[in-house]
């Protein structure tokens, strides 16, 4: 079951752990809101080590306003980026602005 | 960082370079193994050839002028491709959708999906480390490096290409285009546009 | 500006110069790189997924990263790869490697001329 729905503020989790990761550096720590969910897939950073990255886990489609990620952020106030995360690197968080 | 270094690496005495030669060698060792065949080899590459960005145009072409297609490429990419005839292989597609209020751009940080069943291999510049590094923090400063100048009220969204959806930018029908067929219509959608970092031409 | 805990090859939002919008043809040996990860990694085959793909190249680390060309870093992983799994030993691919060399045109004037 998928913990979070579209719409739901989340933070990504601020951690630095050796290995594969497809949880890019510049995202960690930072708060945003759900897009969506885009199903259920295998554990890259499990893949990346030739085992099967089961349990298959919820990949979420989350939306960021550019000034939380860049406080310098020198473009419009609406501006997003949207990453892909998987649901081991969320935490529930309080709505973001 | 050297992405665009591409000179055909070669050998001390212009024959084959180091890693030519590992390609032959691992190919050659995989075939003789019964893996797979040179022929098979030979038909991923043809397959490979095939693919280019006028598939991607012939998509936007007939979303912009079927509003059933539109709404099945926007709700699910892969599936609503596959109804023309276009294999996606493993390829799951999310096609978002760029208007005079939105602008989609993707980038891939970490490495350099692309969708590459639409658009065929990536442009040298979109592996680069200028472009994965600049276009999430500064992406209206890229966008203005290829001619495309935002004004600010219009919302630029970044799409990074993480884990295993491929995206591809729909980007807004032209003005000027109402009477033009979907022939016509697919000769103004650039590859550059579908990334997002152009706009479609006008006629 | 130091920051602990991250890869060489995620590089979003690091600062960087123009886009160099120089393009190159792909040559034969280059797509013959991508069609052999294509086939290893096909549903049919599953031999090398991507991620185990992408985790050999960010192993090359930072220096080999930059230096190599794209295709280089694909085919020294896949490479990598095929060896840890025991898929191909190292042995036999030195023993390959040497028989390519040596039939390669070059080698073969210079043995002539030798």
């Amino acid at each position: 079951m998928a913990r979070f729905a579209a719409g739901d503020a989340v933070a990504v989790r601020r951690a630095h752990p050796p290995g594969h990761l497809r949880t890019p550096y510049y995202i960690r720590g930072k708060a945003g809101v759900v897009e969506r969910l885009l199903g259920e897939f295998a554990n890259p950073e499990e893949l990346a080590f030739g085992r099967d990255g089961l349990p298959l886990r919820p990949l979420y489609r989350v939306r960021f306003a550019q000034r939380e990620v860049w406080p310098d952020y020198a473009g419009a106030g609406a501006d997003t980026v949207d990453v892909e995360i998987y649901e081991h690197w969320l935490e529930p968080a309080r709505k973001a602005g | 960082m050297t992405d665009h270094n591409h000179a055909p690496p070669r050998g001390p005495n212009g024959g084959l370079s180091h890693y030519q030669t590992m390609e032959l060698a691992v190919s050659e060792l995989l075939i003789e193994k019964g893996l797979f065949s040179e022929q098979k080899l030979q038909g991923e590459i043809a397959a490979m050839d095939a693919r280019s960005p006028e598939t991607g145009a012939r998509v936007v072409a007939l979303a912009w002028s079927d509003a059933a297609f539109k709404a099945r490429l926007l709700d699910d990419g892969t599936a609503a491709c596959e109804s023309i005839g276009i294999d996606m292989g493993p390829t799951r597609l999310v096609v978002v959708e760029s208007s005079a209020a939105i602008h989609n751009v993707i980038v891939c940080t970490l490495c350099s999906c692309y969708p590459r069943m639409l658009l065929g291999l990536p442009p040298d510049w979109y592996k680069t480390a200028n472009y994965r590094s600049r276009v999430v923090r500064e992406p209206r400063a890229v966008l203005r490096e290829f001619g495309t100048e935002l004004p600010d009220d219009v919302v630029v969204r970044v799409h990074d290409n993480t884990a295993d959806m491929r995206y591809m930018v729909l980007p807004a029908r032209p003005k000027g285009t109402e009477s033009m067929d979907r022939e016509a219509l697919a000769k103004l959608v650039t590859r550059d546009s579908m990334i997002g970092v152009g706009l479609a031409m006008t006629p | 500006m130091s920051e602990p805990g991250r890869m060489h090859h995620d590089m979003g939002g690091r600062p960087a110069g123009p886009v160099d919008h120089g393009q190159h043809d792909h040559v034969l040996w280059e797509k013959r790189v991508d069609a052999l990860l294509m086939l290893l990694s096909n549903n049919t085959r599953r031999i090398i997924t991507v991620d185990e793909l992408r985790r050999g190249i960010e192993e090359l680390g930072a220096e080999a990263y930059s230096r190599l060309t794209y295709y280089e870093r694909w085919v020294a992983s896949v490479t990598h790869n095929l060896l840890e799994k025991g898929i191909i030993r190292a042995d036999e691919l030195g023993r390959k490697m040497a028989e390519i060399e040596a039939r390669s045109p070059e080698a073969r004037s210079r043995k002539e001329a030798g």
